[in-house]
């Protein structure tokens, strides 16, 4: 498939506003501009693009319901707050092809009436932080930003929001309040941030991902953009395909390939040959799949049919050198540790699973530890303002439902039962 | 610019000055390595928001800091991807070559070892940030060649 997403990017220059223009940059946005805004909106709506943050909503939807509320000013945020373990596909766009993401802002700036426009970054990456500036920087001095773009009259100003170490600022409620200056910890929904987002004012959060598939959208049209991939969640998607293959990295393939082309057609395979033993489809925070998910076509509509979930869309590979138990008990001290705390089923429950996670682990394990780890994930679920704790406890459960033999033969044998000769 | 005059000409990219609270932090932050209480005053005049409520935020952004950390600072990387790449050696090895913990400094004062979630670089764990600087695929020998040249 054509690249759109990570055109160029071999390209040392990449990140250059020159080099992006010399490769067609900024065309998308010269047509937007001459579009109205409501057409720009259903053109978006007719792609049928969701998304790419992780939870698949539809962004025609989103920016609809931004634009029919009729409070001044509306911002735009982009959330640039990579944080799902396993998840490093919106890296290269920030890193190597920044203008597509401004581009892609600008179009939407313009299809929303937005005039003010934040990239929140997170703060492990600060390197993109100085790729971003400049590439702003450069945007204004062409007049792709700033009171009057490409001399079209709208007006939009964009910069960068950087973060400072916390997993809960990915979802939407929490990156606003961090934007507005106080601690990130996720607002009630209702109401909805397209209606009260940052300072009370309409706001759209979209991922990188999500906005910058929006230049292609207005280069080739909804309906030519719509044929690639599966119809139902259709365009291009970034894989980042990570642990025990041979060649880990970030991939740009059609929404729907199935887990398998991925793993043996892209990533090299299983590394060293060894036998697969589970796959996380979609970040830490999707339940993982044994051996036989690897035919599960990627995307939103199918892998919640498996029990599992399309994420982020990182793919983490496991051999039979990986303990389960030690994955999952790593995973649950992450979600510990990024728990924001205002609710209590989360704050305390991940903790408390993660100590019995860590003495199963050390062959400590007691007789009814699944069952103990099974009754506080239900305690969690549902029970919580955002999904941070949904997202902790499925984990767990599907580390159970998947591997409840080796999860019991750790408590019986007390050891692993990963030999530690492979 | 002292850093006053930063953090107030900071407050002009929001609606509201308080928006700025988070780069005021990493502006107060940037000279000494961390958040002293003078640090946090300054960031609470400047943006006339009070010293609790600057605090508040301050304390619950890992990446703020609130004592005195080595003139380097390393930011190790132990997720799942990296943990299985080997990043739990590299801690190890770390505690034996240096005599750092994970949360300390070194008795030299040169470096301070952080534990960090998920760096976003899993393709090539382990991986880390010393100071503001990528290093990737980190092995028991080049991790060495690294930190030497931060001295």
């Amino acid at each position: 498939m054509e690249k759109f997403l990570l055109k160029n990017i071999e390209n040392p220059d990449s990140a250059s506003l020159e080099e992006y223009q010399r490769v067609g940059g900024y065309k998308s946005l010269n047509k937007a501009l001459q579009l109205e805004p409501s057409d720009i909106i259903a053109q978006v709506k007719a792609a049928g693009l969701r998304g790419r943050g992780g939870a698949g909503f539809p962004t025609g939807m989103k920016w609809d319901f931004a634009s029919r509320d009729v409070k001044f000013p509306k911002y735009l945020i982009c959330n640039a707050d990579e944080g799902e373990p396993g998840t490093f596909k919106d890296r290269p766009i920030l890193e190597k092809n920044p203008h597509l993401l401004i581009e892609g802002m600008a179009i939407s700036a313009h299809a929303l009436k937005s005039d003010r426009g934040y990239i929140y970054l997170r703060g492990e990456y600060p390197y993109a932080r100085v790729v971003l500036e400049k590439a702003i920087e450069e945007a204004y001095a062409k007049g792709y930003l700033g009171d009057n773009i490409a001399g079209k009259g709208s007006g939009f100003h964009l910069s960068v929001h950087q973060g400072a170490g916390a997993y809960i600022c990915g979802e939407e409620t929490a990156l606003i309040e961090s934007i507005e200056g106080w601690r990130g910890q996720p607002r009630i929904k209702p109401p909805f941030p397209v209606n009260v987002g940052a300072w009370g004012m309409p706001t759209v959060v979209n991922n990188v991902e999500t906005l910058a598939n929006i230049p292609l959208i207005v280069a080739i049209g909804a309906e030519k953009y719509s044929a690639i991939g599966n119809p139902e969640c259709p365009g291009p998607k970034l894989f980042s395909v990570s642990c025990c293959v041979e060649t880990p990295g970030v991939y740009e393939l059609p929404m729907g390939i199935t887990l398998k082309e991925i793993i043996y057609d892209h990533a090299g395979g299983v590394r060293g040959g060894r036998k697969l033993k589970a796959v996380i489809p979609g970040g830490i925070s999707a339940p993982v799949l044994p051996p036989d998910g690897v035919d599960c076509p990627m995307d939103f509509v199918n892998l919640p049919k498996r029990g599992s979930m399309l994420g982020s869309g990182a793919v983490m590979v496991f051999d039979d050198t990986v303990c389960m138990v030690k994955v999952c008990w790593r995973a649950m001290s992450f979600f510990e540790h990024e728990s924001c705390g205002k609710c209590t089923p989360c704050r305390e429950g991940t903790g408390w699973m993660r100590n019995i996670l860590k003495r199963i682990e050390g062959g400590f394990g007691r007789d009814n530890d699944i069952e103990l780890l099974q009754d506080i994930s239900l305690s969690i679920i549902g029970k919580t303002f955002c999904p941070l704790g949904d997202g902790a406890a499925g984990v767990v459960l599907g580390f159970i439902k998947n591997f409840s033999d080796e999860f019991r033969y750790h408590i019986t044998n007390k050891k692993c039962m990963v030999s530690k000769d492979l | 610019m002292d850093i006053f005059e930063e953090i107030r000409a900071l407050s002009e990219k929001y609606p509201d000055r308080r928006g700025a609270l988070l780069h005021a932090l990493y502006v107060a932050q940037k000279d000494a390595g961390w958040l002293s209480q003078e640090a946090l005053n300054t960031v609470s005049n400047a943006l006339n928001l009070p010293q609790a409520t600057v605090k508040g935020v301050a304390t619950f952004y890992s990446m703020y800091k609130h004592r005195p950390m080595g003139r380097h600072l390393i930011q190790l990387c132990t997720n799942v991807a990296c943990m299985i790449m080997g990043a739990e050696s590299l801690v190890d090895f770390l505690k034996g070559k240096y005599g750092v913990e994970p949360g300390g400094t070194t008795g030299d004062g040169r470096f301070s070892l952080v534990i960090m979630e998920c760096i976003g670089a899993c393709d090539r764990a382990p991986a880390m940030l010393v100071d503001t600087d990528f290093h990737s695929d980190l092995t028991e020998d080049n991790i060495v060649e690294i930190i030497e040249e931060y001295k």
